[in-house]
């Protein structure tokens, strides 16, 4: 378990206990986070999970693989904490990290 | 019509479009009753992965559903399931269910999906013949996907490739059969076609076009033999089909609503009837990039058109609408599509296809209509962009991989 706290654009925190394991997409849809759209169901195909990433936690993240990458070179408003939500696999390691929403995902 | 202060509104059909609209209705603020109808026995799902990461035992069936149960519960939405919704009464406003009894709606939400083909064959209805749409198919075929198996794929559209990828990684000895002259002919072009063609057989899928399906053969009631129409036997432990769709239409067709291919909506998924909408696979919406109607079969249209409906009847501003998208995996290939690529007139090809790094584009009177792009999602982002944009590119322009699919854009709109 790991507690994820959900900013909006706005400011407006959402703290939410994820399972270890699931994404913490899928742990945002599941307790309906706002900011989050996630089209494609976390196959990495439709970059709509853009989330910024707390720089505390980048290192805990890891890298992105090559896909999300390029997904995400080609995202809007990137930043250098920039991740797909749906490529973040929840662990203990990640407990108390915030990631950011952008204003939209289109 | 304004529908934002009906008392209940009722969603037929329990799948991608449905879970949509019941989410949208919820996040636009409406706070009457939802009731959801699913003739399934699950929650709803997503599709995508049973011919892909589920299909293969890499995903756990939790990880399938759009929202827990518990979700539904807090929203206050009653979800009826293993329940079929036999008829609609527009003047009654009212929707009658399988086992008896009805229930009534002030809206009215039609997200029916789509059924497989019916094989048209004789034999078609042996054990070891299955069609797969949902979960139930799964649960069926997963237990015979066992290394060394013979199975025979009838037809090679993205379905059928994909599961004969999942099938060849899982150690299965796979045919598939298709009709036409080359895989995937219905939906893209004979580049991508032999592309695909080549990939698989590299895999060692046995790969026959213009092999038409004449019937099968059993003992014992259970599949046995696939019989071409030239003569030729092939033996078959387990058949897939995959052979295309059909809008399940039926019920508001019966009901007086206007169907053509698809119950016929307008740009905000109402239907002739102003209080009853439809949406995802069962519905045919005016495609605003491509200025004409037609049905699509994907998740970016069952999620788009479930806002467009939830925001009509709340009265909310339309939702943007996105350019189409579609992605398929298959091997390490992920193929993903933007725009819709009927009646181009020109195909360009950006990047290497022997690096398996490459893309598609499709052109009608020099103007972007849609990509087909393998491992390039720049391409692909790009091109949603274009696309809505409505820009027109050169050959030359698009196929210089010199510069960078930023530039590109950048210097088109
Ligand atoms: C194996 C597979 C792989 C796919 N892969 C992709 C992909 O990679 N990318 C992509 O974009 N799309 C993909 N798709 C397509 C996508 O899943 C569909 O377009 C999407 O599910 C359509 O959603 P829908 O809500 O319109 O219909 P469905 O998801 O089909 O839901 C309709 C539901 O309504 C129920 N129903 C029908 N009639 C009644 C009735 N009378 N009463 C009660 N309930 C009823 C049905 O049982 C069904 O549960 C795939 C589809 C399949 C089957
Ligand atoms: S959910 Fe589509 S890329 Fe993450």
């Amino acid at each position: 378990m790991a507690k994820i706290i959900y900013v909006d654009h706005e400011g407006t925190e959402r703290a939410i206990e994820a399972t270890n394991g699931e994404s913490v997409m899928e742990a945002a849809i599941k307790n309906s986070i706002p900011g989050i759209d996630a089209d494609c169901g976390g196959a990495c195909a439709c970059a709509t999970c853009h989330v910024y990433v707390d720089d505390a936690f980048m290192d805990k993240v890891g890298k992105p693989e090559d896909m999300e990458q390029s997904m995400l070179d080609f995202a809007e408003n990137v930043q250098g904490n920039s991740r797909l939500s749906c490529q973040i696999s929840v662990s203990d390691d990640l407990d108390g990290m915030k990631v950011t929403t952008p204003e939209s995902q289109h | 019509m304004d529908l934002s202060s009906s008392k209940r509104i009722v969603i037929v059909g329990g799948g991608q479009a449905a879970a949509q609209a019941c989410a949208s209705l919820r996040l636009f603020g409406f706070e009457g009753d939802i009731t959801l109808i699913g003739e399934e026995a699950a929650l709803p799902y997503q599709r995508p992965p049973l011919s892909k990461a589920y299909m293969k035992g890499e995903l756990a069936e939790e990880r399938l559903y759009f929202k827990p149960e518990s979700w539904y519960q807090d929203q206050n939405i009653d979800t009826m399931l293993s329940m079929r919704a036999t008829r609609i009464d527009r003047s009654a406003q009212t929707v009658d269910l399988e086992h008896g009894g009805s229930v009534s709606y002030d809206a009215l939400i039609i997200a029916t999906g789509s059924r497989p083909r019916a094989l048209p064959v004789e034999g078609a209805d042996l054990d070891g013949v299955f069609d797969l749409r949902d979960l139930a198919d799964v649960e069926r075929i997963r237990p015979r996907m066992i290394a060394g198996q013979k199975l025979v794929i009838v037809g090679a559209g993205y379905i059928g490739l994909e599961a004969a990828a999942v099938a060849r990684q899982m150690g299965l000895e796979v045919t598939v059969l298709e009709m036409e002259s080359r895989v995937l002919a219905r939906v893209t072009s004979p580049v991508m076609s032999a592309f695909f063609e080549a990939e698989h057989s590299r895999q060692g899928v046995n790969v026959r076009t213009e092999a038409r399906l004449s019937s099968l053969a059993g003992s014992e009631g259970k599949v046995a033999t696939a019989v071409l129409a030239d003569g030729t036997e092939l033996a078959a432990d387990m058949v897939l089909v995959g052979i295309g769709i059909l809008p399940n239409v039926e019920l508001a067709e019966a009901s007086g609503i206007a169907c053509s291919n698809g119950i016929l909506t307008d740009r905000d998924a109402r239907t002739n009837d102003p209080r009853v909408f439809a949406a995802g696979d069962c519905a045919a919406r005016l495609l605003v990039h491509y200025g004409r109607k037609g049905r699509l079969e994907s998740v970016h249209n069952a999620i788009e058109q479930g806002k467009l409906a939830a925001a009509a009847i709340m009265g909310k501003p339309r939702p943007a609408e996105d350019c189409p998208w579609f992605w398929s995996d298959q091997y390490d290939l992920k193929l993903q599509i933007a725009g819709l690529s009927q009646n181009y007139d020109e195909t360009v090809v950006r990047g290497d296809i022997d690096a398996r790094k490459f893309a598609v584009f499709y052109l009608q009177n020099g103007k972007l209509i849609a990509v087909d792009a393998i491992n390039s999602p720049p391409e692909f982002l790009a091109s949603k962009k274009l696309i809505m944009a409505g820009a027109s590119l050169a050959p030359e322009i698009l196929s210089d991989t010199s510069q960078s699919m930023k530039e590109i854009a950048a210097a088109a709109v």
